[in-house]
């Protein structure tokens, strides 16, 4: 078939099939789709095989291509199934990354432990890790006196410690997680001064007895938010590892699937981090609930969060 | 390097063709994105002055803040098809690695490892890591799995003069017939001279000179369009 006839069977075809492309309807046309691409597709075929000019293939590639970024919009991955993702898909990927969260766990652990023990038996040790205005201020943030605790002015009300949360924590999060293409280096240090710099705070507070003031606030939101900061490192972990290790794959291959596996655990970490910024906003802060009543919702949430952490591995052979 | 044509088999047997984009479309793209969101920032904060900054207002300001440092570009690329406004205003967009649309867990990935990128000042790493591959992907697309093409525009085909067909006095193979297509086509966007430099080629074929064999060679290509 000479192409000027091919062109003139199938303009009006074509023709509709960019128009609709360009104002795509809404609602389920996914079959009218999958019709039109199987066509689409064919003609293409044809104008390559007849060595039709590059014009009408571009033109032909184009629509395919159109019609296929349509065709897969409606692709399962792109809806979340959030009932799935709670009950299976984010335990899972926590049981799989079972090993890099040990690890991240241990660099925050580890020089928070060291850092603690040694600012809570030497007066001065604080300060080779933080300077003078800051000890002052977190002095001040977790004075027995204050009315509100954690807040650097009394003036800041919860909304505003609950943006503040959302922001500085998600940040550091998604900055450990991304730190981990450079081979986990940026993690490793990310978790290792978070730990050093907590370390420090909770040794310094105890040497000073703020014991009553500083772990009731801390033992509620901590259950999310040091959890979702262990997690953050494990996704980061992650993909250092997949770069520095292949294995049978190739090094790009290796990372693109160290990609694909991390997102739950991404989504898991916001949705930890904005749980732990409210608590820690409208919970924790608060002088007018008893010391026993926070030691013990701070035991039941890390009940929970442990327990939900280690739900996975029945989810694997699955 | 050079060639930007990227291609991958599709369902249906197909090889699509797609353009991929370099840092300089991407780097626009992107600048104007960073004017719009400053813009909304410059709104939001002074919005929320009387509100207070310590209070509702202040904590508000600071999730949006949040949203748009790093939310913005998903939400654009996973809801508008790729294309964040900047990117809409290039033509540009964003696309999984085998053509498919852009998912929510790629572009968070991608999204969030521009931090790396952007490393260690006006995204070095990205741009080392874009023009190391062939396909202009910076780290944060190599782990996701994507990559930023150029869209194409629905070019209608440019109406031909009516050319009278003439049969060719030899027989040619389908590639030759189809550049003479090609040179039919595109005719009217070359010089005179080089219309007529390229027609002389095929004196052989036109038995015509100069301007004729332009003539001539345009009407062997209507002939072997089908146009009767």
């Amino acid at each position: 078939m000479k192409q000027q006839l091919f062109e003139t069977q199938h303009q009006a075809v074509w023709q509709q099939i960019e128009d609709s492309l360009e104002k795509p309807t809404q609602g389920d046309n996914s079959k009218v789709l999958a019709e039109n691409y199987l066509l689409l597709c064919q003609h293409l075929s044809i104008a390559k095989e007849r060595l039709y000019d590059a014009a009408l293939v571009e033109r032909l590639n184009n629509l395919v291509l159109g019609l296929y970024r349509e065709l897969y919009r409606y692709r399962s991955e792109t809806r979340l199934n959030i009932y799935a993702f709670f009950k299976r898909d984010f335990p899972l990927a926590i049981y799989r990354h079972r090993y890099f969260i040990l690890v991240a766990l241990l660099v925050l652990v580890l020089p928070g432990l060291v850092a603690g023990l040694w600012t809570y038996l030497d007066e001065d040790a604080v300060y080779s890790v933080l300077d003078g205005p800051e000890v002052r201020q977190i002095e001040r943030m977790y004075d027995p006196e204050a009315r509100k605790i954690g807040r650097e002015r009394e003036a800041e009300t919860d909304v505003f410690m609950f943006g503040f949360y959302i922001k500085n924590n998600i940040s550091v999060a998604f900055r450990c997680f991304a730190g981990g293409m450079v081979i986990g280096i940026g993690t490793l240090l990310v978790l290792f001064f978070n730990g050093m710099f907590m370390g420090s705070i909770a040794g310094h507070l105890t040497r000073l007895d703020y014991v009553d003031t500083f772990y009731p606030f801390v033992v509620g939101h901590g259950s999310f938010e040091l959890t979702a900061i262990v997690f953050s490192g494990a996704a980061g972990l992650r993909l250092g590892y997949a770069i520095l290790n292949p294995g049978h794959s190739s090094r790009l291959d290796s990372l693109r699937r160290a990609g694909r596996d991390v997102v739950p655990m991404l989504y898991g970490i916001v949705l930890m981090l904005v749980i732990a910024a409210f608590l820690e906003a409208f919970w924790s802060s608060s002088t007018s609930l008893s010391i026993g009543v926070k030691y013990t919702v701070g035991a039941i949430l890390w009940a929970l969060v442990l327990l939900y952490s280690f739900s996975g591995r029945r989810h694997e052979s699955g | 390097m050079l060639d930007t044509r990227y291609r991958v088999e599709i369902p249906g047997g197909i090889n699509l063709e797609a353009q991929v984009v370099g840092p300089v479309p991407r780097f626009f793209a992107f600048a104007i994105d960073l004017g719009i969101r400053g813009i909304i920032i410059l709104v939001l904060s002074l919005l929320s002055i009387p509100l207070g900054s310590g209070g509702m207002g202040g904590g508000f300001f600071l999730i949006f803040l949040f949203a748009i440092e790093w939310l913005y570009p998903v939400l654009f690329e996973v809801f508008s098809r790729g294309q964040t406004p900047g990117k809409k205003m290039l033509k540009i967009s964003v696309i999984k690695d085998d053509l498919s649309p852009v998912t929510l867990g790629a572009s968070m990935v991608r999204n969030l490892l521009r931090t790396v990128d952007f490393l260690p000042l006006f995204y070095l790493v990205g741009l080392v890591t874009m023009l190391s591959n062939q396909r202009f992907q910076r780290l944060g697309d190599l782990a996701a799995g994507t990559l930023v093409i150029s869209v194409p525009e629905s070019a209608k085909p440019a109406a031909m003069q009516e050319v009278v067909p003439l049969a060719p006095s030899t027989s040619l193979l389908r590639p030759e017939q189809t550049s003479i297509i090609e040179f039919l086509r595109r005719s009217n966007q070359l010089s005179e001279p080089r219309q007529q430099e390229l027609a002389s080629i095929l004196e052989g074929i036109t038995h015509e000179k100069g301007d004729n064999g332009v003539e001539q060679l345009r009407r062997i290509g209507a002939w072997f369009l089908g146009v009767r």
